[in-house]
């Protein structure tokens, strides 16, 4: 075990597995020369030179597309966006090739890709920079999209999503950059995709949240378990394939949830488990299933207002009391 | 998407009628000129002439004429309601047929609407060929994919995106991927005079020459991107000559001309895998047909235009080559003719014999491995009731 920050724990993953396999390569905006944007691929330009550690144009769709090409001809390309936001001008490759050229081909071609980036609110970035861009990319089918919390997490997932033949979406937080925690040194340490992990144990109610929203999730928890409430937080980690099980399980023994989670609440991931709940629960409620999301308006810079939209553990609280019918 | 203002276009109709050019010269200006080697009497350009063989000019003929009778023979069982979609290449042959016959084995294609035949001439057989048109049980893409949008991983041919430029960028990325393993590989990548206005005709001429890769790409400027002439497409003076901005070598070519294609293609080739990097081609050519079968053209050109190229025809001008070399008189042609319409006639049959794909294949190919909640919906749909018999 070592102690990383989440930025390490990612580039441990990505260099583990360029080391492992020589097809594996990363590209992107500022990963080389400047070490990334965020510091994530720090030393990796050094370690493995430029042919393996690309800095690219100002071109998110270019860059996918031609890494889209490559894995198409037997490479495994790690893509940084500078952040999610600005993958959406590079949508079409993602949402009609990359997800698409498996099924479209019959099975004889794949596409073998990990697409990584910081999502969702950072701190005063205004509304370009905020978005939550996993709810657009879970919709897809031929994708698969994980969201984890933790360092451990973080390295495990990835590692998987690079070792895996169809296209993966690697969801992580600017916010969560800097947080330690301990990370298994084994270099086949994989965390398998489509597992959640129950981050606290509870009895009386059910908080699911990914990525960022599991640290305010648990931060609501330690306030409930003052008022008496013992709260059980679900990390989902991954959003696609969805453990509906886990979910499912813990809402039977406590028969109430809150979804807690970046992103709008017009549809999106939060809804999409709001309707498993009460399809396979359905018997076992004792209230609603409500949620905790951004407000439905894009993100504002001034630090007070944006926090009002960002979901506090105070809005958390708030919603479990009401499905315990102590508001 | 791509559709002018019709209400600015009578007014300068005269502006945007296609002329037919005249060679120019290539060596100062390769992008502006025109690279050309068959002469109207059907002897050769000396100076430009590749060379090719009899056999080889041959087999150009053959593969130009069998596409020629399957694009009408396609056209008309669209028409019979036997297949949904179809976008023949009538009139712009010269282009992909010259093409294939230039690349190597393990070379790659991520062709444009109009250049899935490339396959074809790169050993892919008729049957299956037909049956991703039809999308059936015969079709190895299991009939999920448009009719002329096809593909064959034996034959490294990708099939292109309909958004119309995304298909170049895979290209790109493709040689890309050959330059980072040291492999000999090159790709060729097509779009139309249309896709170049699309963003990633930008970002692949962009990173190719950036990344100095192995690519050949291709435009196949055939004046019309459904009713907008090139002319409203851009208003640079040629298509090529954007090549010179990326720092791409760009050669404008006469696309009608499969002598000259097959020189641009061939050298084009030469240099990406000798290290020498991208190379931009812009084949003049004209769509003699409709776009696909749900255009009318007769809307937004006039008969007259057509006719000029029509007189074009890269058929009748290879045609008129071999007959001046003595390679081809009315029998062989009528002969061949016959053979290929009796090849083709027999595909259709043994094609029009599978059925559809099982209702079962739906939930295959999505992912490498099928996730528990298709094989879900897999048992759903199968314990469910049977869909109606043939469709």
């Amino acid at each position: 075990m070592s102690q990383l920050r989440f930025r390490e724990a990612v580039r441990a993953a990505m260099i583990e597995e360029m080391e492992r396999d020589e097809r594996v390569y990363l590209i992107g905006e500022e990963v080389g020369h400047y070490q990334g944007a965020y510091k994530v691929s720090e030393g990796m330009l050094e370690r493995f030179g430029e042919r393996r550690v690309i800095d690219t144009p100002i071109t998110e769709s270019g860059f996918t597309g031609i890494s889209i090409g490559a894995a198409i001809v037997g490479l495994r390309p790690i893509v940084e966006y500078m952040t999610w936001n600005f993958s959406a001008v590079a949508f079409d490759q993602i949402l009609n090739n990359a997800a698409k050229l498996r099924q479209m081909s019959g099975g004889q071609l794949r596409v073998p890709i990990v697409f990584r980036a910081p999502n969702g609110s950072a701190r005063q970035v205004g509304s370009q920079h905020s978005h939550a861009m996993e709810h657009f990319y879970a919709h897809i089918p031929g994708l698969k999209v994980l969201a984890p919390a933790t360092p451990a997490d973080a390295k495990g997932l990835l590692k998987a999503a690079i070792r895996d033949d169809d296209p993966v979406l690697f969801m992580e937080s600017e916010t969560l950059y800097g947080v330690k925690g301990e990370v298994p040194d084994d270099p086949d340490f994989l965390v398998p995709m489509g597992q959640a992990a129950i981050a606290r144990e509870g009895r009386d109610v059910t908080i699911v949240a990914w990525s960022r929203m599991v640290h305010v999730a648990l931060e609501a928890a330690a306030v409930l378990a003052r008022e008496g409430v013992e709260a059980e937080v679900i990390d989902l980690r991954s959003l696609r394939p969805l453990d509906e099980t886990t979910i499912v399980a813990s809402v039977r023994k406590t028969h109430r949830a809150v979804i807690a989670y970046e992103g709008w609440p017009y549809g999106g991931v939060g809804a999409e488990i709001v309707d498993r709940i009460q399809r396979l629960a359905f018997d076992d409620l004792d209230a609603p299933v409500l949620r905790t999301s951004f407000l439905d308006v894009p993100m504002p810079y001034n630090a007070r207002l944006e926090q009002l939209v960002v979901p506090q553990a105070s809005r958390i609280v708030e919603q479990v009391r009401k499905v315990l019918y102590r508001a | 998407m791509h559709q002018a203002d019709p209400g600015s276009r009578g007014s300068d109709a005269a502006e945007t009628t296609i002329a037919i050019e005249a060679a120019a010269p290539v060596a100062a200006a390769p992008d502006l000129g025109l690279l050309r080697v068959l002469r109207d009497d059907g002897s050769v350009d000396p100076a430009t002439d590749p060379g090719m063989s009899a056999e080889l000019l041959l087999r150009a003929y053959r593969e130009i004429k069998r596409l020629r009778l399957l694009d009408a023979r396609m056209i008309l069982v669209q028409r019979q309601g036997r297949v949904g979609f179809y976008g023949a290449c009538t009139g712009q042959e010269a282009t992909p047929i010259a093409t294939g016959l230039a690349l190597e084995k393990d070379d790659w294609v991520f062709p444009a609407l109009r250049e899935s035949s490339i396959m074809l001439v790169r050993g892919f057989p008729l049957v299956p060929y037909l049956a991703q048109i039809y999308g059936n049980s015969a079709d190895v893409l299991k009939g999920r994919q448009m009719p002329s949008h096809m593909s064959g991983r034996a034959v490294n041919q990708v099939s292109w995106s309909s958004v119309i430029g995304p298909q170049l960028p895979h290209a790109v990325g493709a040689a890309w991927a050959a330059k980072i393993r040291g492999d000999r590989t090159v790709t060729v990548g097509f779009i139309g005079d249309g896709g170049t206005s699309e963003p990633d005709f930008h970002n692949a001429m962009n990173l190719a020459g950036v990344y100095r890769v192995p690519c050949v790409m291709i435009c196949q400027n055939n004046h019309w991107a459904i009713s907008v002439p090139t002319a409203r497409q851009t208003a640079s003076e040629t298509i090529a000559v954007k090549g010179r901005a990326y720092g791409v070598p760009s050669v404008r070519v006469d696309g009608n001309d499969v002598l000259a294609v097959y020189k641009a293609v061939s050298e084009a080739v030469a240099r990406a895998r000798s290290g020498g990097g991208p190379t931009f081609l812009e084949a003049l050519t004209y769509r003699i047909g409709a776009h696909s079968t749900s255009d009318d053209p007769t809307r937004y050109r006039s008969d007259e235009e057509v006719a000029t190229w029509v007189a074009r025809d890269p058929l009748a001008r290879l045609r008129r080559h071999l007959v001046h070399r003595g390679l081809l008189d009315d029998a062989i042609d009528a002969a061949m003719e016959q053979e290929l319409s009796a090849e083709i006639s027999a595909a259709i049959t043994e094609v029009e014999t599978h059925g559809p794909p099982g209702r079962e294949t739906l939930f295959d190919d999505v992912y490498a491995d099928q996730p528990w909640h298709l094989a879900e919906q897999r048992a759903e749909l199968l314990r469910g009731p049977k869909a109606p018999a043939g469709h």
